[in-house]
């Protein structure tokens, strides 16, 4: 494929690979974490980390959209479903997110609610069309990069006059994630996640551009390198961090200029202003209540908003105790130091968000890494 | 950590629990499902096989193959085939891997209330012809029609019986640790020539089905001269799920090489697109053959020899393993594990 197969070049890779060995300072150990499910995935998938040397750790981040989505709001969607009626899309990573009761939005189908897989936003306005009997409800999750096709349909539903379209919104806001992780006091105040740097995101940072990472790199001192979601863009991104914190700098750096620039895509942060509004609270999956971190639809567009339409009342669920998704989502803890990964939380039957994804830690480690782990128990 | 990590599965809530559509998905969730519902009260020695079809002895010496195969595919026609050939197929193909000559087909049809005869008869047309040019004949059937709503225009079972010629042994269970692994051609054609036609999708691609029959490619490869352990075609849940399956009946690992993976660029392009991975998409007319090492040129130069087999590829190793991890190196020089597939695959978000 052209314009991807130069980014996942093996020749390329050693070059990068050797140059990193050069730059980092045998003396010292770097942790880096990569924010976004999208990196985890990239250096999970191409075992990038069988190319870094021994004192460089990647820590994977809560960048993954189903990992941060609590129980409760999944409950909201299979309360939809179930209870409601209605049809209920969403992408097809949310199916297999486990709700209460043992349910998930691929059971409650199973158990006759009509959930369908949409590859867009758009498809869901598609079938309120077709079907002016129903009422069709678009789970819309994740970060900045899938909140403007959200904003798009409704203002579709909006110019269509489409009665029976909605959106339960819980589109989350990266700056507020990666300032939960740097205020945690595992960060702060302890130092006990040691934490040199970050990758930043690739998709996210073509609408939100690198401008709102500066605050980070310069109020917590720590270096961001933002990055494509390519092998080659994930290794020189490493590259460029050893050298900032070899150097005693913390700068935001740009390794995706082929498409993020500093104020980022302007005409999809209008629309999103048009759309949504800051909730004064959403709860994240392992992060907990954080504020001002998530969007809500602003009052004009109200009536697309399944949560008043359908009366919705958001009830918080407590994770499974023995779960670790939060310690993991914030870098304090990794998959094999949970009890139950492996055991009971399998991708087949998932606990905790962070096996649901291929971008979650947890799947990621277990689809791609767990060789890793009987190897260290043989050695 | 324990060892009782390795293989842990949570048994299926018996009393609460229903079928999801990962159940169909030929991954981990669906291999449960015939352990602990089917094997668990159906189990025999022969069940116990585990392959695509059982090896069963002939009432007055040689042996049989009987495999079976229901089909359920949706669009019922698409780029490169039709329900109705890919239901010839799809069952010479399963009696072929075990070694046998596919002699006879059955053929079972649930109808849907109010489909058309003239799709029927179009998807029966294709299926005459499909079995004529196998020489394999649809001898026996049976027709049952459901109402409206109770079904999805068709669905076809078809079952197929085969003699395994005298000195021939292919299992599942017949890959040792230094065997060579082989594919016949590129991987996920099928699966990708279903998805890009439905709907939804909305985009337009040269994919085309890769269904075929392969009995005579079969024949072929036994008559090589290769040491060959294992045949199996990688149908649902692609190479991955069929390479792991075959890791477990063998009870060894594998090693395959990222480089070596015969991909149609188009297919790469349209997985790269919905983010999904080609080693878990469905072939319908591919083999994957796994042989001594010592034949594996000669066994390459077979398949290369025979139309179905021109893109054939030598793709990794076997290898000992106690956890029988199938894994790769990738092509940038790293190694992950090439994982069953877990529920359906589903694209990613980001």
């Amino acid at each position: 494929m052209k314009y991807i197969d130069e980014f996942r070049d093996g020749d390329l890779a050693r070059g990068l690979a050797e140059a990193i060995r050069r730059a980092a300072n045998p003396a010292r150990r770097y942790h880096f974490m990569e924010f976004c499910g999208g990196h985890t995935h990239a250096i999970s998938r191409y075992g990038i980390s069988d190319l870094l040397p021994a004192n460089v750790r990647m820590i994977h981040g809560p960048g993954c959209p189903v990992c941060v989505l609590p129980i409760g709001r999944v409950d909201q969607a299979i309360r939809l479903a179930l209870e409601q009626g209605v049809t209920l899309c969403a992408y097809g990573d949310c199916l297999r997110v486990p709700a209460s009761n043992g349910l998930s939005l691929q059971k409650a189908k199973a158990r006759g609610g009509d959930v369908r897989m949409v590859y867009s936003s758009m498809d869901a306005v598609a079938l309120a069309q077709k079907h002016p009997e129903k009422q069709v409800v678009f789970f819309a999750i994740g970060f900045e990069t899938t909140t403007p096709p959200t904003a798009v349909a409704i203002q579709q539903a909006a110019a269509l006059g489409l009665p029976n379209f909605s959106v339960l919104c819980c589109h989350v806001l990266t700056p507020s994630a990666i300032a939960s992780i740097l205020e945690s006091p595992e960060v702060r105040q302890w130092g006990t996640v040691p934490l040199d740097g970050f990758i930043g995101p690739a998709h996210v940072s073509t609408i939100i551009g690198s401008r709102p990472y500066e605050f980070f790199a310069e109020e917590y001192q720590k270096p961001v390198v933002i990055a494509g979601f390519e092998p080659l863009d994930v290794m020189q991104a490493i590259r460029m961090l050893i050298r900032q914190v070899n150097e005693g700098r913390a700068e935001v750096e740009n390794e995706f200029t082929r498409a993020v620039d500093r104020a980022g895509n302007v005409k999809a942060q209008r629309l999103v202003a048009e759309v949504f509004e800051l909730r004064k609270s959403f709860e994240w999956r392992g992060l907990g209540a954080l504020p001002y971190s998530a969007l809500r639809i602003r009052h004009d567009y109200g009536e697309y908003d399944a949560e008043r339409r359908f009366s919705l009342a958001y009830r918080p669920v407590p994770d499974h105790k023995a779960c670790e998704c939060g310690a993991i989502l914030r870098g304090v803890k990794r998959p094999r130091d949970c009890k139950l990964f492996a055991t009971v939380c399998t991708p087949e039957n998932p606990v905790g968000s962070c096996m649901v994804s291929s971008e979650g830690a947890c799947a990621a480690h277990y689809t791609y890494g767990r060789h890793k782990d009987s190897q260290a128990t043989h050695d | 950590m324990s060892e009782s990590r390795k293989n842990y599965v949570r048994p299926l809530d018996l009393k609460e629990g229903r079928v999801d559509m990962a159940h169909g998905s030929g991954g981990r969730a669906m291999a449960q499902l015939i352990d602990e519902i089917f094997a668990r009260h159906l189990g025999n020695d022969y069940l116990a096989q585990g392959d695509d079809g059982a090896l069963l002895p002939a009432p007055g010496g040689g042996r049989l193959v009987l495999a079976t195969d229901a089909h359920v595919v949706s669009p019922l026609f698409f780029p490169g085939g039709d329900i109705g050939c890919l239901a010839v197929h799809g069952t010479i193909n399963d009696v072929a891997v075990m070694g046998a000559r596919p002699l006879y087909l059955a053929a079972s049809f649930i109808l849907e209330e109010g489909f058309k005869f003239a799709d029927l008869s179009r998807i029966v047309q294709s299926m005459a012809a499909a079995a004529k040019a196998a020489g394999v004949p649809v001898v026996t059937g049976d027709t049952k029609v459901v109402e409206r709503g109770k079904g999805d225009g068709v669905f076809i079972t078809t079952t197929g019986v085969g003699v395994v010629p005298p000195g021939r042994e292919l299992s599942g269970r017949q890959a040792r640790p230094g065997d060579a692994i082989l594919v016949s051609g590129t991987l996920g054609d099928h699966g990708m020539a279903i998805m890009a036609e439905r709907e939804s999708l909305g985009f337009a691609s040269p994919i085309v089905s890769d269904t075929a029959a392969l009995h005579e490619l079969v024949a072929a490869l036994q008559d090589s001269g290769a040491d060959l352990h294992v045949l199996r075609d990688p149908t649902r849940g692609g190479l991955a799920t069929t390479l792991n399956e075959i890791a477990r009946q063998s009870g060894v690992g594998m090693m395959l090489q990222e480089k070596a993976l015969p991909v149609n660029p188009a297919v790469n392009a349209a997985c790269e697109f919905l983010g999904l991975d080609p080693l878990y998409v469905a072939n319908e007319g591919k083999l994957v053959a796994i042989c001594a090492e010592k034949d594996a040129n000669k066994l390459l130069a077979a398949l290369r020899a025979h139309p179905l087999g021109r893109q054939a590829a030598i793709i990794g190793s076997v290898h000992d393993d106690p956890h029988h991890f199938v894994q790769m190196t990738t092509a940038l020089g790293g190694r992950r594990i090439v994982d069953w597939l877990s529920g359906e695959q589903l694209p990613r978000i980001c």
